[in-house]
């Protein structure tokens, strides 16, 4: 039983954490149809900024609402810097300056702070732990998941309830169209870069909340990451984006318990595998969303 | 109102417009005809703002549009219903119709009247305000495209072969609808390859041939000349 509910509550918080990531990378892509490679560094940005504000007295939820904010106001300057001004452009172009901005990102971390990971200040709530049904559980991960659940109900009601998120909606399918019934091409792309930045802040946390430490390459895993689970769940759909991070947490976590520890250093070995797997079965991933017109 | 002058368009190095002009005054229906490739979908992409002219001016109410952006020339009330009838499929038909008066999102009353006065107009689509776009059939995609433009109040209304793959019945409902809005009191510039029928409700009409105008005048004199057949092929 108590190996049960390890394994659930386990998958539950991985997931949680991937989904939202992936839910991040798939509001640009679902506009732009394209990736932005500077996403692991919106995570970087708020883990920075938490190193930074823990020499401060200010009160955690306050540093951690910062360390958000920044994330946000680097997915936006990601936007400006790196996507704007090339964006008519060429695909090619695009993908050159987001790969650009997140070295740019990555040196200015190696450069100004340190190659050398830098501990971030945690509640102490993070380090507790609860028993539940037998097993002892971090209460970090029960957070996770609660934040998780809370963050994908907001951007549930963002994308169906608000005259914002159908323009968002509207404009991934049909960008020209959207800008033809006078939906600022503009706004809707900035808004995508500030919600997936307000995504990889709070992702940032509790990712963080796991190592306890940032490091100038931390945004690497969590963008592959991210990238997998949107291919897995379909790179058009939003709901794939939750639907893959949830499946590849399955699937990690089942690696893990499951494979003999002289076997575990290959577990990524496995997971790539079966994601290839997946692919063969379903090439536009398990959700194929809508239609999409052109690139724009 | 709407004043073309000597525009050329291009897609990179191929001229889709080589030289046309065109006027409009208000409350005028006019139709642009010409076979495929001739540039009448270019020369409504050009007013709505998606295609810059390489050359020429484009004047509203006498002031220059041609660099204006899309989302400028809607709040300008120009309304464009492009021939890929563009739908937001996942999105319901009301939902549609709420983005299609996004500019204006604030005058919830003048929105709430439109919307009343589109379901007059199409009432098929009051019945389905729930029903996700994608699932309509191509004929009720057409009305909801054309009531979505509406629903911007628009002054100008372009739009582009409204009756592109549609039923000979349902074509004609488009064309009973297209005359009603105009009685309403929107300028219409339609582009149509359906030319007999679109002479017949239209004030006036442009042949293109190969992105140029061959012929222009009252749609009457444009139906009534024999070589019509031969102009359009240009």
């Amino acid at each position: 039983m108590a190996v049960y509910v390890q394994f659930l509550i386990d998958v539950l918080s991985l997931g949680s954490l991937y989904a939202l990531m992936a839910f991040g990378l798939v509001i640009v892509y679902g506009i732009l149809k394209l990736v932005n490679f500077a996403y692991g560094e919106l995570i970087m940005v708020a883990g920075y900024s938490l190193f930074l504000l823990g020499g401060t007295p200010l009160p955690w939820l306050v540093m951690a609402a910062i360390a958000v904010l920044m994330a946000i106001g680097a997915g936006i300057a990601t936007e400006y810097a790196a996507f704007r001004p090339v964006r008519s452009k060429s695909v090619t172009a695009v993908l050159i300056t987001s790969f650009a901005f997140s070295t740019l990102l990555q040196n200015a971390a190696l450069l100004f702070i340190s190659p050398r990971a830098r501990t971030v200040p945690l509640p102490d709530i993070f380090s507790d732990t609860v028993v539940l049904g037998g097993a002892t559980i971090p209460l970090r991960n029960i957070l996770t998941i609660v934040a998780a659940a809370i963050m994908l109900a907001i951007f549930s009601f963002i994308m169906k309830k608000t005259v914002l998120g159908l323009a968002m909606r509207a404009a991934a399918t049909k960008f020209t169209m959207a800008r033809m019934l006078g939906i600022p091409a503009n706004l809707v792309i900035t808004s995508a870069f500030a919600l997936s930045g307000l995504l990889a802040g709070v992702v940032s946390l509790f990712w963080l909340g796991r190592i306890g430490s940032v490091v100038p390459g931390i945004g690497l895993e969590p963008l592959l990451v991210a990238f997998i689970a949107t291919v897995i769940g379909g790179m058009r759909s939003l709901q794939g984006a939750v639907v893959g991070g949830f499946l590849l947490a399955l699937i990690v976590t089942t690696f893990n318990y499951s494979l003999p520890p002289e076997l575990l250093k290959f577990r990524d070995a496995f997971t790539f595998s079966l994601v290839i797997l997946i692919l063969l079965w379903r090439p536009d991933g398990l959700i194929k969303g809508p239609a999409t017109g052109q690139r724009t | 109102m709407l004043e073309i002058e000597g525009i050329e368009l291009r897609y990179g190095a191929v001229k889709a417009v080589r030289d046309v002009s065109l006027r409009m005054e208000q409350g005028e229906l006019v139709t642009l005809l010409g076979a495929n490739g001739a540039g009448k979908s270019s020369t409504l992409k050009s007013i709505a703002g998606v295609l810059k002219p390489a050359r020429g001016t484009i004047r509203l109410d006498g002031q220059d549009i041609s660099g204006l952006s899309p989302e400028q020339l809607v709040r300008r009330g120009v309304a464009m219903v492009p021939e890929t009838r563009d739908v937001f499929p996942d999105l319901t038909v009301e939902e549609n119709l709420q983005l299609g008066a996004f500019c204006r999102r604030r005058d919830t009353r003048g929105v709430a009247a439109s919307r009343e006065r589109m379901f007059d107009l199409f009432p098929l689509l009051a019945e389905r305000t729930r029903q996700p776009a994608g699932t309509l059939s191509g004929g009720q995609q057409q009305q909801l495209v054309i009531a979505r433009a509406m629903m911007s109040d628009p002054r100008l209304l372009l739009l582009d072969e409204p009756s592109l793959g549609l039923a000979p019945v349902i074509v004609d409902r488009i064309f009973e609808m297209i005359v009603e809005l105009r009685q309403s009191g929107v300028t219409i510039l339609l582009v149509e390859q359906n030319a007999t029928k679109a002479l017949k409700i239209s004030d006036r009409s442009y042949v293109l041939s190969l992105g140029r105008v061959a012929a222009s005048g009252t749609s009457d004199d444009i139906a009534a000349r024999s070589d019509l057949k031969s102009i359009y092929l240009g």
